[in-house]
Formats: C-alpha cells, structure tokens, sequence
C-alpha cells in the first residue's frame, strides 16, 4: 500500500484519470426524469461516460498500474457483464501487459460484443464451464491461476469482493466517484444529497459513491440488488434477502446457500449483478444500519432500462437500470427540496441485445 | 495424543514415512467410500484425508473439482459423512483427516461441527481457505475436542508465515509442494527438499508434501526427505474412472498399495 502515499504514483494515475478516462464524469441534472417521477431532483453520475462505457476502468486502470509496479507481466481477470474484462483488457493494452479473461461461457453467450472488444483489445478470453457458468465460476479459475502463477501475475479482480485486500484496493480507486459526485453537488446546489442510489452486484460502484459520504449521516444510501424473477432459490441475486453469512471466494459476507453451506446458483438478467456473495463492506454499512439494501425484479429493470432511454437519450447498463428502477419507486414521494444521486455505473450498449429478447419478444429482432 | 500424531510418532521411531491418502467422500456415492476407506487402512495408508466435497472448490484442480460436483449430485454433505465415518469406526482404527472449505463448516456451525467431527472419530481437520489469521475461534474449538489442526504452507509463504502456520498446526504440519491447485503433476518440484530444510528451522513437528505428487516413483522421491506423502488427485482419478464397477475398491486399493509401497521403500 506503498502506493497510497507515493507522488509519483499518484501523479501517474491523475494524469491517465483525467486525459485517458475522461475524468472527472459528469454530474448530469435528469430534468426530464425528474418532472416525469414528479418528486425530487434526480441527478446521474455519468460513470458511464467513462472511458469503456463504465466504472469498471477506475479499478482495473489503478490495479494495472499497481501490477506494473509491481514488475508484473502478466495480469489476469475475471469477468461478469464483461465491463470489467474490457476495463481490464484496456489497461493492460495501455501498460503493455499481457491479460487473460476468464468468463462463464452463459456469460459469453450474453455478453458477446464485449467479447470482441476484450479480443480487440488483445486479452485471451478463456470460457470457464464449470458449476453455474457465470461471475462465481470465473472468480474460481481465475483465484486459481493466481496461485498458480502469483510470481509472475497479478489477478486485477474486479470488484469489492474475494480475499483482503482486494475489496480495500478496489474501494481506493473507485472512491473518486463519490469525491468527484461531492464537489459537484456542493458546486450545483451547495448541499449534500439526501439519497444516493447505485446497484450492487460484488458492489464496487455502490462503495464508489457511497464511501466519500458515509461520515454524512444526513445523506441516505441505498444499494440495489438484482431481484431476479423471483425471490426464491435460484431465480435471483438478492444477497441481503436471501442469504446468511458465510464465505465465498475469502471474504465473510452475505452469500446465497443451502443449509450445508453449498453456494446456490443465482439468477439476474444482467450478468453483472448475478453473484451468490455481496462485498463485505456492504454487509457491515448494512448490519451498522448505515446504508440499507433493496432488490427490484428483472421486469423493473427492463422497464427502467427503456424509461431512461426514453426520457433522457441514455441507455443504461442493465445493472444501472436496476438502481434507476428503485429511483423511480421513491422518488415520486420525495420531496421537490431534495436530491437524489443515482449512479450510473455504466452504458447500455452491450446489452441492447439482451434486452431486445425480452422487449421485443415475438417481433422479429436483430 | 490423537491418532495421526501417534502414527506420525510411531513411524517416525521406526524410520518410514508416513502415506496419507485423499479420496473425495461421496464419489461414487458414499456407501462405496467407507469401502474404500477399509481397503486403503488394509493397504497400509497411515492418514486417509476424506474431502468434504464444495461447490465451489478454489484450492483444487479439475479431477477433485468434478468428483466434488459428482458427490453433490449424489446428496453427499458434511452431516451424511460424518454419519458414515461414525459407521466406520467399529471396523477400522485408521487415523482420519477432515478436508474441508470453510463455509460447510460454517453453516454446520464450527462449535456442534468440532463436537460431532470428534463423536464420529474424525482426528484432525484441514480447512483449506481458512487463513491462519482468521482461524483464532476455529482452532479453539478443535483443540476442546483435541481433533488436530492441520494448516498449509505453500512455497510463496514468507519465514513469518511459516513460524505461525507451525505453531498453530498440529498432527502435522502440510507443504504444498509447488504454487497452484491440486492435480496430477509430471515431476516435483527441485524446491521442494530445500523448502521442507527451511520450514525444519521452525519446527520440530512431522512435515506432509502434497499437491502434484501422482505416482509410485514421485512418491519414494518425495518420501526420501518429508515425514508424510499426500496423493490425492491421482487417487481420485482412478475412482472417477472406474465409477461404481464392481471391482473399484479392490482396483484402487491395488493403485493405493502401489504408492504405499514406493512410500515405505518396498
């Protein structure tokens, strides 16, 4: 953690932040959202204009740079939606580092424009077909690589989840989303919001935004997971609703299992937030009562997803659409006074697909 | 003084080496691993390590991977293995090592798990990704049952690591023998002599080399310089490919006997 205090470091990834990613994203006011749901004023913290179309590259740029540091050739990942594959990709093109991507083959099947891109991008996309074929299956061949070949490879895993320290490395380089969303609101309103919403699949853009203001006790967190189909076993997401602690991947959090500690296969319709365990920190802001955690069903998504798009010109990530759905359940009871910030984490294009099968079911699509 | 420290004593006074040897319990079913488990003590195995199969199994390679998922399929648990080994212990005296993740354990609950592990004649527990830092409450609890508490050093532990790791395993102390999962392996590692020498600075307890070690001929190189040798994948290997045949017991009671052999010097 040398790298915290050294300038050097820090000058490096300012400078890549600020001329390579784009930062910082903007804070965009959503009138036309904000006079549709009829309450408070809704802002977005445009992670999505973010260099790759996500959050993801806060991380996997910082850990990138962590790896050269560190004399690393090689770095590996994991990846879910794939956001995080191509981040990751992209870093290590910019670093000159080779990078392999391990991603469950349903996940391959539902994501394959990123698929291409991580190709393009010259990353190895290596299928993983072992248990439920998603994010969980690609952390385990991926934690295996690492130990396979720690001395030579860094595993930049992409969220605030697995063993100590990843969720802290991965909470110092996406808390610029909160930072840059502080100085922006205090600049537009010269207040603090009174909400702040983001999905949470492992969590990292949820710990993004939040992290900054969790001393401020009067701003209201809400992180929203993937309520599925349904709220039963297998057919959702929703840690906090149907998981009791334990551990996966070395981290002790909220994790979706059967009485003899199996893990259970998870179902979301994004790939991002379809993932059995939920980052530690969040366990804890919840179990202190800091920030509270909801769920909203594949349906609600879909629906905001097309809202968005709609209102506003912006198609969102899947994932996000899931924290602009919950926006659009309690915003309208709000008060005009206040300010809500959603995050959204990332852009919509890699799923149009995805969501054209649901959508448009029985017009003849794509 | 439990039975794999016994063992390890005795032998030790004897000169050998110890032969440990994993099997994932519930594959084919757990009927034919109690048999297996027989037929490995009448082989002459010291230590039988029995694998708690996981549906996410990190520390392991594809061989243990798919036998975890096959005795899953099959209903295997912790609670039904420890059920069985309890109906083994009027037929066998052979020492028995718990191979576990974490999180079974957890949901067993660690304090009843310790307490049933010891009721079943289970003698010792391996968590494989339960950090010695974390594994203060753990380690308590099975020390109340006197079961023993085997940790691992891999070849990327630092000296400091290495103290700790000693000091708090006991029955033996587990070196894996190369950076990686479990699976079967061509040839071991040069290090390993080397590391076994250094981690010996530390530690006066009984050292067991695993991971990778696959044949008769790795196993009497290995045995030439560690106090135990672990087959586990090559093992489970044969059961995988023999199924529920009805010679498979004898059949890798035949391949275990082979490793105990080249183990003892034969």
């Amino acid at each position: 953690m040398v790298a915290r205090t050294d300038p050097a470091f820090q000058e490096t990834l300012r400078d890549y932040q600020r001329n390579y990613v784009g930062r910082p994203t903007p804070l965009y006011a959503a009138q036309r959202l904000t006079e549709h749901l009829g309450g408070a004023m809704v802002y977005l913290k445009r992670e999505d204009l973010a260099h790759t179309g996500a959050h993801k590259i806060n991380n996997a740029l910082g850990q990138v740079l962590l790896a050269r540091r560190m004399g690393k050739k090689r770095i590996i990942a994991e990846t879910g939606a794939g956001q995080h594959g191509v981040a990751t990709a992209t870093a290590a093109a910019l670093c000159g580092l080779e990078c392999d991507v391990y991603m469950g083959t349903d996940d391959i099947e539902r994501q394959k424009l990123n698929v291409f891109r991580m190709r393009l991008l010259g990353a190895c996309v290596i299928p993983v077909a072992a248990g439920t074929r998603t994010l969980k299956d690609a952390i385990n061949e991926a934690l295996r690589d690492w130990v396979t070949n720690v001395r030579h490879t860094h595993y930049c895993l992409g969220t605030v989840e697995g063993p100590h320290p990843f969720p802290l490395i991965c909470r110092e380089f996406q808390s610029i989303i909160g930072r840059e969303a502080r100085t922006q609101i205090l600049e537009r309103e010269g207040r603090l919001p009174s909400l702040l919403i983001a999905c949470v699949g492992g969590g990292s853009n949820a710990i993004g935004l939040f992290h900054d203001f969790i001393p401020d006790a009067q701003v209201k967190m809400v992180g929203v997971e993937a309520g599925g189909i349904a709220i039963e076993p297998g057919k959702h997401a929703a840690r906090f609703a149907g998981g009791v602690e334990g551990t996966l991947h070395g981290a002790y959090s909220y994790v979706l299992q059967d009485e003899n500690g199996q893990i259970m296969s998870t179902h979301s319709v994004s790939a991002g937030l379809d993932y059995a365990s939920v980052g530690p920190e969040h366990a804890h802001l919840r179990d202190i009562g800091r920030a509270e955690y909801v769920h909203v069903s594949d349906q609600e998504a879909l629906d905001a997803f097309q809202r968005l798009a709609n209102l506003e010109g912006i198609i969102p990530a899947l994932e996000s659409a899931h924290a602009i759905a919950y926006a659009c359940k309690v915003v309208p009871a709000m008060s005009s006074q206040d300010i809500v910030i959603v995050n959204l984490s990332g852009r919509g294009d890699k799923d149009v697909q995805q969501a054209a099968k649901f959508l448009l079911a029985g017009d003849d699509v794509l | 003084m439990n039975r794999i420290e016994t063992r390890f004593n005795n032998l030790a006074q004897q000169g050998k080496t110890a032969f440990v040897a994993y099997i994932t319990a519930g594959d084919p079913d757990l009927d034919t691993t109690a048999e297996i488990i027989l037929e490995m003590d009448r082989c002459g195995v010291d230590v039988i390590e029995c694998g708690v199969p996981f549906s996410d199994p990190v520390a392991d390679g594809i061989v243990i991977q798919e036998a975890a998922q096959r005795a899953l399929a099959k209903g295997a648990s912790l609670r039904k293995i420890l059920a069985m080994l309890k109906g083994l212990r009027d037929k066998t005296d052979v020492p028995i090592l718990l191979f576990s993740y974490y999180n079974p354990i957890l949901a067993y609950g660690i304090e009843q798990f310790a307490v049933d592990a010891k009721a079943a004649g289970v003698d010792g527990v391996l968590t494989v990704d339960l950090p010695p830092e974390e594994a203060d409450f753990y380690k308590k609890c099975l020390d109340e049952q006197h079961l023993a508490t085997v940790f691992l050093i891999a070849p990327t532990s630092p000296p400091e690591r290495i103290k700790l790791i000693a000091r708090i395993s006991t029955g033996f102390v587990y070196y894996v023998s190369r950076t990686g999962v479990t699976g079967v392996r061509q040839d071991v590692e040069a290090s390993v002599h080397g590391a076994l020498d250094e981690i010996r600075k530390h530690t006066n307890k009984p050292i067991a080399v695993g991971f990778g070690i696959s044949t008769p001929e790795q196993a009497t190189e290995v045995a030439g310089y560690a106090d135990g040798v672990v087959v586990g994948s090559a093992i489970v290997r044969r059961i995988s490919e023999l199924g529920n045949a009805p010679d498979t017991v004898q059949k890798v009671g035949a391949f275990v006997k082979s490793l105990v052999d080249a183990t003892k010097g034969k």
